[in-house]
């Protein structure tokens, strides 16, 4: 079974339909011993990220996020899952979870013609093979909707890249069992259901 | 690099796909799910649902389509009309929308903005705008004036104003449906778009009157929209969404191609 984990954090719905689609049992839940007993965790989440660390302290679904990333088992990270793994978001100031080393910053532009949020499909150039994405392309096109991006400290945690305006940020990051995408895979179309299918095959190792 | 976004309008009456003109004589043409699948198919970036049903009681049939195409169609979609409370967002957002669109209500009453983009966030809220050209004034220092209502009511609110102060209560995309330009098939209002999208840091959705390949290219560059929404030229099959799409490449903009 996975968990998706319930941290009032957006469309949990959304990605619970994409998992039926592509045949796996998924259940939302805010119990940590339910998300100690999955097989998976998907850790998805819109919104800011400082609601979103409180939520899971105030839930205890912190220490259980960590827990399951220590026991080895696969993580996806999506969205605000992704940058509040990180070590801290500028937003609210937050310290986050910190499975990723590094922190997330604010997109501040010059050119006033580049909007904020990042809202559209834009490109993923894969920079290092890994498992989970033998199923796309390099240059295939996912949904982004994100203010805000994760900028890991080391280069080797990084596995995808997007450029926005002059900006090129994360867009996939991966660290032992966990993997996760600032894009949102469930609304990607045909290929983010595929990612969402290479989650179900995936032990977890690079 | 961002790709910008084709978006069908699909307008729903009960239940049926249906189509306008200038917002009055309208008929049904299709079931909405089937035609949101299509485009999904075809590589559409985006829909939005417009409930246009008379009655609040047969509301709840739009619940159903929302749900029906939730489990068809894996790209961002949002759903309008007749949204007046937090509450009525919200049961669009678990029945599966990804955003819901505001318009009268807020123009009645813009704390609902506020408290949508509290609610569910500010990327959630789209605030969709009907717009009229008017005489500039003193009132209407545009040139634009804000209707509700489908277009019938004026509200002496002016239509950069009202877009700056929808950004500011927390609307995370503005679609500019102009009412002068919807069904005409002539093209999208190019200066209204690019007055609004210049203004507002926030994307912007162009909106009413797409007729041909060449409106959409130039409401995209000209008219510097982020979106452009399409109707009838994709509900009466006259072009598909990948051959907009393969038009707008060919003529550089970038678009979204595999899918």
């Amino acid at each position: 079974m996975i968990a998706i984990v319930d941290y009032d954090a957006g469309n949990l719905r959304s990605v619970q339909r994409a998992c039926e689609h592509v045949g796996l049992d998924a259940e939302i839940t805010l119990n940590a011993h339910v998300i100690r007993q999955a097989d998976k965790l998907i850790f998805p989440g819109v919104g800011s990220a400082e609601s979103a660390v409180d939520t899971l302290q105030h839930r205890g679904l912190d220490k259980a996020i960590l827990e399951f990333f220590a026991s080895g088992k696969p993580i996806l990270g999506i969205c605000l899952g992704l940058q509040i793994a990180h070590e801290y978001s500028e937003e609210g100031d937050k310290e986050c979870l910190g499975i990723i080393e590094g922190a997330c910053e604010r997109f501040m532009f010059s050119d006033k013609t580049l909007k904020v949020p990042h809202i559209g499909w834009n490109e993923v150039e894969i920079v290092t093979s890994h498992p989970m994405l033998e199923s796309i392309e390099d240059g295939d096109e996912f949904y982004f909707v994100h203010s805000y991006f994760a900028h890991p400290t080391s280069n080797t945690d990084v596995f995808g890249k997007t450029t926005y305006g002059d900006r090129t940020f994360a867009s996939v990051v991966s660290r032992d069992n966990f993997f996760a995408t600032q894009f949102h895979l469930e609304k990607s179309g045909e290929k983010g259901l595929r990612l969402l299918s290479s989650f179900a095959d995936w032990n977890g190792t690079c | 690099m961002l790709s910008k976004r084709i978006i069908s309008c699909l307008d729903v009456r009960n239940g049926n796909l249906a189509k306008s003109v200038k917002f009055v004589d309208t008929k049904d043409i299709g079931d909405p799910v089937s035609k949101a699948k299509e485009y999904y198919d075809d590589g559409l970036d985006e829909l939005v649902f417009y409930d246009i049903t008379a009655s609040s009681d047969d509301r709840n049939i739009m619940l159903d389509v929302v749900e029906a195409v939730a489990k068809q169609v894996y790209i961002p979609f949002s759903v309008g009309g007749g949204i007046r409370s937090v509450e009525d967002a919200s049961k669009l957002l678990w029945a599966g929308a990804e955003k819901i669109n505001v318009n009268s209500a807020a123009v009645q009453r813009p704390a609902l903005i506020k408290e949508c983009a509290h609610a569910i966030g500010n990327q959630n809220t789209v605030l969709s705008m009907d717009i009229l050209k008017v005489e500039i004034s003193r009132d209407f220092p545009s040139g634009y004036e804000v209707v509700i209502n489908g277009g019938r009511t004026r509200m002496g609110i002016d239509a950069l104003t009202w877009a700056l102060q929808g950004e500011e209560l927390g609307a995370g995309e503005l679609v500019v449906n102009s009412i002068d330009a919807d069904g005409t098939r002539e093209g999208y209002e190019l200066n209204l778009t690019r007055m609004i999208a210049e203004a507002v840091s926030i994307p912007v959705i162009a909106s009413g009157g797409a007729g041909k390949p060449e409106h959409l290219y130039d409401v995209l560059t000209e008219g510097k929209a982020d979106a452009a929404l399409v109707a009838s030229m994709v509900h009466y099959n006259e072009y598909t969404v990948s051959e907009l799409k393969k038009y707008l490449h060919d003529r550089g903009v970038k678009v979204r191609l595999k899918f």
